[in-house]
């Protein structure tokens, strides 16, 4: 996750408070996805940006998991991440974003 | 009107690597951060030689020496393979080394602010005595050069930019003013990259198709550098700067900004300005960005690749009057990303693709290649950034399935018929669209294709001035052979309308 977006996660999570705080990811593939989660979990895992060392253990998810799927109106959702979900190797992205999820968010709900 | 068409086009690259440890973001950034990094001790042994980078395979495509296609029958990495035959000089362009390089950056300086050693200013003349083309008077202005102690004491005690070659300093670039940061050094060495690459670029553009340089009118050119001072910071302009290097004497021009999207917007004002009668023959010419060299330089040496981002990219295309022959390029058939489209991968890709094929009543099948952001997997996938062209095949096959313009199964062949491998350096506005230009060309001229889509995007929020991402495209197409003349509607015409108008209104009279 490039710097600037760590700062605003982290600026943000400190002004409203973690439990206010669902992070919704869009990464292309779940390598890249997983780090994004693991970054506003667990801390930025290549140190190098404000949330290094950070364990903010928020929620997040990516915009092709069912449960941000089931949250949304599903006509926007097809005419906005319909094609995407015949792109995007959905199962893969899923289980990375699940698994960090699973291992370092706070909140279990 | 008649369509403007594509007469020729220039590919070059410039193999920089002292540059990649002094003047990338990454390292510069690094070295400010942690000087003593593992990453900077270990980067130097990470480094090509020239004969490397000119036997890779991706830069013998970029020149012109492989198709496409040929390349895409090599698996990837490609970076462990090798170009049988491989050359510096190829059908497009060439690969310049970087002590010719650093030669021409003095050739192209007008302010006398890059100042060679003695030693280097003798090798590097001889050296491009040798190149194949570029003339005496301009390697003239190398001149006879400085004792290196006055080039150290520049760079000590007066900020100038060392010039270093195979880890030697063998000159500096000098900051144009004392105070002003827009011409510090640093900018000043970063714009005369973007000059003397893009110079080579259309010099080659030149030297390859047999172009007057005096019959080019206009200039657009379109990297992502900005040259000015403090009260103007981006007041232009490469593009005339570069045209004089040229000799495009009959000539003026102006920048055109976009980030990535930079060369196709370029592409579609010159096809305008043409059709439109304003100026003959267009140049299009982009320079490289030494910022970029080793972007994803970490990732590289982490997984134990060579630095493959060690190239500065340059291109040039002219675009001229309708002659019968060459591609056309479909000013009817633009597409846009507007303020109002949305961000949305679909969105995106219906304004880019599909909007402008609905105006002409195309099927996404009717378009044979798609020239998209032809970055080179070799350098993204290690960076976690995946195959991008790829990407966007996928993108535009499935779009084409909500479509209905083709079956779900037939999304992969989809992607190997009307896609390629992306073979340019990840230099921002290098790989936009704008590669394939010249293998179109030759594709549609020989009866290979019949059309092909140059699309570019641009990510604008890097700026900070808008969150809005942006692109264009257009449509290059086989040309019909028939060059219509712009004609004013003749006697017969009018009588004709009159007629019909008449027509109309007397069987409005009857039905009431």
């Amino acid at each position: 996750m490039d710097l600037e977006n760590q700062k605003r996660v982290k600026e943000l999570t400190e002004k409203y408070g973690a439990e206010n705080i669902v992070v919704l990811i869009g990464a292309a593939e779940g390598e890249a996805a997983g780090l994004a989660a693991e970054t506003v979990t667990a801390g930025d895992p290549t140190f190098a940006g404000p949330l290094a060392g950070v364990q903010l253990g928020l929620r997040v998810y990516h915009a092709v998991e069912p449960e941000f799927k089931e949250a949304v109106d599903p006509e926007v959702y097809d005419e906005q991440i319909g094609m995407m979900e015949m792109v995007l190797d959905v199962d893969d992205i899923i289980n990375e974003v699940k698994s960090i999820r699973e291992q370092y968010c706070k909140f279990k709900d | 009107m008649t369509y403007a068409v594509v007469k020729g086009a220039g590919y070059i690259l410039v193999h920089t690597p002292d540059m990649v440890l002094h003047n990338g973001t990454t390292q510069t950034t690094e070295r400010i951060i942690n000087p003593d990094s593992d990453y900077l001790k270990e980067l130097p042994n990470h480094l090509r030689s020239f004969d490397e980078v000119v036997e890779y395979l991706p830069n013998q495509v970029y020149i012109g020496n492989m198709t496409p296609e040929e390349l895409g029958k090599y698996e990837q990495p490609w970076v462990d393979k090798k170009a049988e035959g491989a050359s510096k000089v190829g059908k497009f362009g060439e690969i310049m080394p970087q002590d010719e390089f650093i030669g021409l950056m003095k050739i192209v300086d007008t302010f006398d602010l890059v100042k060679l050693s003695k030693e280097f200013s003798v090798e590097v003349t001889k050296k491009l005595e040798d190149h194949h083309f570029i003339s005496k008077d301009l390697i003239s202005r190398i001149k006879e050069g400085e004792e290196i102690e006055e080039i150290e004491k520049l760079i000590k005690d007066q900020g100038a930019e060392p010039l270093y070659n195979n880890g030697e300093v063998v000159g500096c670039v000098k900051r144009a003013h004392d105070v002003d940061t827009n011409l510090s050094a640093h900018v000043i060495f970063e714009n005369l990259a973007v000059k003397a690459s893009g110079t080579l670029a259309a010099l080659n553009l030149v030297e390859k198709n047999n172009i007057n340089p005096e019959d080019v009118e206009y200039v657009i050119e379109c990297s992502e550098e900005a040259c000015g001072d403090m009260n103007q910071r981006g007041g232009g302009n490469f593009a005339k700067s570069i045209a004089e290097m040229a000799g495009f004497v009959n000539a003026t021009g102006s920048d055109t900004r976009g980030f990535c999207a930079g060369p196709t917007h370029s592409v579609i004002e010159a096809a305008a300005l043409v059709q439109a009668g304003v100026y003959k023959n267009v140049v299009v010419v982009g320079g490289g960005a030494t910022a970029k060299l080793g972007m994803n330089g970490k990732d590289h040496v982490k997984k134990g690749l060579p630095i493959l981002e060690d190239v500065l990219g340059g291109f040039a295309l002219l675009i001229g009057e309708n002659d019968g022959i060459n591609p056309v390029l479909r000013t009817d058939l633009v597409g846009r990303h507007t303020v109002g489209t949305g961000s949305s991968p679909q969105a995106v890709i219906t304004s880019l693709v599909t909007a402008p094929l609905d105006k002409g009543n195309l099927k996404i099948t009717d378009i044979d290649k798609y020239s998209v952001e032809m970055q080179n997997p070799d350098i993204t996938k290690p960076a976690g950034a995946g195959d991008v062209p790829k990407a966007n095949y996928k993108m535009i096959a499935a779009l084409g399935v909500k479509r209905n313009d083709i079956e779900k199964s037939e999304l992969n062949s989809f992607i190997e018929k009307h896609g390629m491998e992306g073979w340019a350096p990840t230099q921002g506005h290098i790989p936009s669209g704008v590669p394939y230009v010249g293998f179109g060309r030759e594709d549609i001229l020989s009866g290979k294709i019949n059309r092909a889509m140059i699309v570019g995007k641009g990510s604008l929020f890097l700026g900070r001035m808008t969150n809005l991402f942006d692109g264009v495209s257009i449509v290059m197409e086989k040309n019909s052979g028939k060059v219509e003349e712009e004609k004013g509607v003749s006697e017969e015409e009018i009588r004709k309308l009159v007629a019909e108008a008449m027509r109309d209104f007397a069987s409005h009279l009857l039905e009431n």
